[in-house]
């Protein structure tokens, strides 16, 4: 392997404000080599990415293409420079073909559809992607657009390319055959730098890591030379025990009963498709699938937030055993029969909380209109919120700070204690972790265990399959709004939940290309 | 190196706007109370262009326009200026609850009006057949209720339609006018006049025609405060303005409190309107609220929904506007002259709200990187 650099930072610095993004990082990447970029959320590295990329101008600091200074102040320059961005949230035309995608926007030459789409048949056949030119984007897959992206950026000459977490939104399979092609990219001479937070994928794929860590650089090492835990500590700054716990479920007994349930969307598609399920006390059941695939319909359906076009939801009254329909009930409603249901949202702050409004307020949302009086009762809610603070070190000037400024752990904390504040039986929880740095995602975890051992029937939705696998009791899994799969969380692997994620896709349209 | 060169000039501008969200509170009013003092001078410095009188001058009269006696009563213009400061604040008072929903009510002036045509209706056609007290019950419910049904018509077609409620209400407000200029056209008999009624009016307090209309905005003021603060309609309110989605989450009934606070928003526009009529005018005709409905959205805005910071801007905008008065008129200047005085203050608050939200930054003396 040549090691002639690519690209070198340094001593780059970017504020916002007066936020520090980056602060004084030095980087190489050489040309025949992939490169990780790993960190936490909000250690800066996509900033760092999209100073290399055109985006953002640096403060400070110089960056070296090829060993001569460059001066990138938009895509456009970027470009010149062979840099090409596949970012994390694509921008492609929905009603282009993939071809007239790719072709958008080069001003020089003429537009030939014809034998650009020869190019970028080459371009596939050379790195092994499956690209159906004439296919328009809004009938791709996830992976398929960012087939797209890629091409996208190869057919304009990229030799460094950088990718901004490709895997979040890829099953198993498909993350496993980018990653093929991006070593394929790799022994053609290109060098690639990925950005990602997933350990695994670091270890598997890349040739060396850099750590960031709150804005600044830690230190770069090689994959082959290095571990999980050497990795963690570097990237958290101390050790850190990555192991959760999972007991055995104690008592379970069925606590809430999903039958056919079937429901559309606005536009009269069909989100969820004749679901049926059980979850038990003492359990907890885990929902995996493809972003979008109907998890949030189905959590919005058992909280009363859906209109169901058929199928029951039973609650199984833990204390009397006494089944309660709770289809076509509201919020209120739910919540006046006595059926005590915790949701935590995907959406914190556009949902679960109110971002403008202080702790104290969001504590009473869910307790203010309880009592006749037409006023206001803050005593309660301002001890729950000093006690919420305190057990769960939410980290907060004080409890009369808006939700919005705090850090997405701590929002996260906030909504987590109160739902639990209000001693669920059923708990839904949908990407808990979500943006969470690694000390709040395993507190998360901690308190959905102990709900767990308290008998409480907890729902989880998350996307991240090595922790479902290893936390949850149960996996569902979900495809297209169906339930393609329940399988045991103790038996079951990774690859095992992925092929049963692209199942209902697979039987009804071509997914793969095969 | 040419190529270096093109890069170059787009690189970053001189000057570049950073956003903030740490100015404490007693800077924030800083800025803001400076922002006044200098737009009343810059004010001065206009007439003072335009009279040339001199600046103290200027603001002599301005003082003698508000707190002044005139001369040939024995009514003090500081109680005129107090029925105009209640007015005022009363429309922004009822404007609050809606806007505070994120409901861009702009109809305060449509929902005055047609108030007060309620109370005229009422003193006319029953002055004269019901007794006092039954007579005022029914001017206060028919223009309240009046008020409230001209608000509850945008909130209703907002919640079953989603229709845009900002040009809904806006609408309402010229058939209100236009129901007000039928009306005078039919009672004045084509004189396009309603003399004054006598039947029907509030009580006067002590000899003083404008004291019962500051008392019940005063009174409204506090209702309002608590109301918004303390009850839990207040906070469904700030709930569903701040996000639907968190509302319906949490089980409001998002439609009922958007129609709810109109109906209240309304119902306090109506009040507004009645003691213009049945208050201090007597008579009724389209210019009545002289687009105080309008002004009132900007201190409702500026007061950032507090209504004793409502009081405070009110009380800064009346005092220009009646000062301006004064200024024209013993100048011989334009009548227009007080809208513009209001006009520049308004623009300058507005303007000064973007300093304290954002910082401006300078590039000074960054090292250049050598290429």
């Amino acid at each position: 392997m040549s090691k002639q650099p690519a690209i070198e930072l340094k001593n780059i610095t970017k504020r916002f404000g007066k936020v520090v993004a980056n602060k004084n990082v030095n980087l190489t990447a050489y040309r025949g080599e992939i490169l990780s970029i790993l960190g936490e959320n909000g250690s800066g590295k996509t900033t760092l990415m999209n100073m290399i990329s055109g985006i953002y101008f640096p403060d400070e600091g110089q960056i070296f293409v090829d060993g001569k200074e460059a001066v990138i102040a938009s895509p456009k320059d970027a470009f010149e420079y062979k840099i090409g961005m596949i970012h994390q949230h694509f921008k492609l035309v929905d009603v282009f073909t993939a071809a007239e995608n790719i072709v958008l926007g080069i001003e020089n030459g003429k537009y030939d559809l014809k034998r650009s789409t020869g190019e970028i048949r080459k371009i596939s056949e050379q790195y092994g992607f499956d690209l159906a030119a004439e296919k328009k984007i809004y009938s791709m897959s996830v992976s398929e657009k960012q087939t797209v992206e890629i091409i996208k950026v190869l057919y304009r000459g990229a030799d460094i390319l950088i990718l901004d977490e490709p895997t979040a939104v890829l099953t198993p399979q498909e993350t496993e055959k980018l990653f093929s092609i991006l070593r394929n990219m790799r022994d053609d001479g290109k060098c690639i730098i990925i950005i990602t937070h997933k350990l695994h994928e670091v270890l598997s794929l890349s040739d060396r890591v850099s750590v960031l860590r709150k804005g600044e650089y830690v230190g770069t090492v090689n994959t082959a030379e290095t571990s999980e835990s050497e990795l963690t500590e570097m990237m958290v700054g101390k050790k850190i025990e990555l192991n959760i716990e999972r007991s055995e479920p104690k008592n379970s007994t069925d606590r809430l009963y999903v039958n056919g349930v079937t429901c559309m969307d606005r536009q009269g598609a069909t989100v969820l498709d004749n679901v049926s399920f059980t979850a038990k006390s003492g359990e907890i059941l885990g929902i995996a699938g493809i972003a979008g695939s109907g998890q949030r319909e189905l959590l919005e359906s058992i909280a009363g937030l859906q209109h169901l076009s058929s199928g029951e939801i039973f609650y199984i009254d833990p204390k009397t055993d006494k089944k309660e329909n709770l289809r076509d009930k509201t919020p209120v409603q739910i919540r006046e029969m006595g059926v005590r249901l915790s949701f935590v949202p995907e959406d914190r702050l556009g949902m679960g909380l109110v971002g403008n409004m202080d702790i104290i307020d969001n504590m009473m949302l869910r307790s203010y209109s309880k009592g006749h009086s037409m006023f206001l009762q803050r005593k309660a809610p301002k001890d729950l919120a000093m006690k919420i603070i305190h057990d769960l070190e939410v980290v907060t000037p004080g409890a009369t700070t808006p939700v919005r400024r705090l850090s997405g752990g701590n929002v996260q904390k906030v909504l987590v204690g109160r739902e639990i504040a209000a001693s669920p039986t059923v708990l839904m929880v949908a990407y808990p972790v979500r943006g969470l740095d690694i000390n709040s995602s395993y507190m998360i975890y901690n308190l959905l265990n102990e709900q767990k051992e308290k008998g409480v029937a907890i729902i989880f939705v998350g996307e991240d399959l090595d922790v479902l696998v290893e936390l949850c009791d149960r996996i569902m899994v979900i495809g297209s709004g169906k339930i393609t799969g329940i399988v045991d969380a103790r038996m079951t692997t990774k690859e095992e939940i992925g092929l049963l994620m692209t199942k209902s896709k697979a039987d009804g349209k071509e997914n793969d290309n095969g | 190196m040419a190529d270096t060169k093109k890069v170059k000039a787009h690189r970053e501008p001189l000057v570049h706007i950073v956003k903030r969200d740490d100015m404490p509170s007693w800077k924030a009013w800083l800025i803001r109370i400076g922002t006044i003092v200098v737009s009343i001078f810059l004010m001065g410095c206009l007439s003072m262009m335009l009279t040339e009188r001199s600046l103290i001058d200027t603001f002599e009269i301005m003082y003698r326009g508000v707190f002044g006696r005139i001369e040939t009563g024995s009514t003090v213009m500081l109680w005129k200026y107090l029925q105009e400061i209640a007015i005022l604040l009363c429309l922004a008072l009822a404007l609050t609850p809606a806007f505070k929903m994120k409901f861009w009510n702009c109809g305060a002036e449509g929902q005055a009006l047609m108030g007060g045509l309620a109370a005229m209706v009422c003193m006319i056609e029953l002055g004269k057949t019901l007794s006092y007290p039954v007579l005022l019950v029914v001017v206060i419910v028919a223009s309240v209720v009046t008020g409230a049904v001209w608000g509850l018509i945008p909130a209703v077609f907002k919640a079953l339609f989603n229709t845009n409620e900002t040009l809904f209400t806006l609408m309402m407000n010229y058939i209100a006018t236009q129901i007000i200029a039928y009306y005078v056209y039919i009672v004045g008999g084509g004189s396009n006049v309603i003399q004054p009624v006598a039947e029907g009016n509030l009580p006067v307090i002590g000899n003083n025609r404008y004291l019962v209309n500051i008392i019940t905005v005063a009174l409204i003021t506090v209702l309002m405060y608590v109301y918004l603060k303390y009850s839990k309609h207040g906070y469904e309110i700030s709930v569903v303005g701040e996000s639907q989605n968190t509302a319906r989450y949490i089980g409001i009934n998002v439609k009922k409190v958007i129609i709810r606070t109109m109906v209240i928003s309304g119902a306090v526009c109506g009040i507004a309107g009645m003691l213009l009529v049945a208050g201090t005018d007597h008579s009724i005709n389209t210019d009545t609220v002289g687009g105080q409905g309008f002004t009132a959205i900007m201190v409702s805005w500026l007061g950032q929904f507090n209504p004793f910071i409502m009081v405070l801007m009110t009380g800064v905008i009346c005092f220009l506007r009646m000062g301006a008065a004064k200024v024209a008129d013993t100048c011989m200047l334009n009548a227009s002259f007080a809208d513009i005085v209001v006009g520049i203050v308004i623009l300058c608050v507005v303007g000064c709200e973007f300093f304290i939200r954002y910082s401006v930054k300078f590039r000074h003396g960054k090292k250049e990187v050598k290429a």
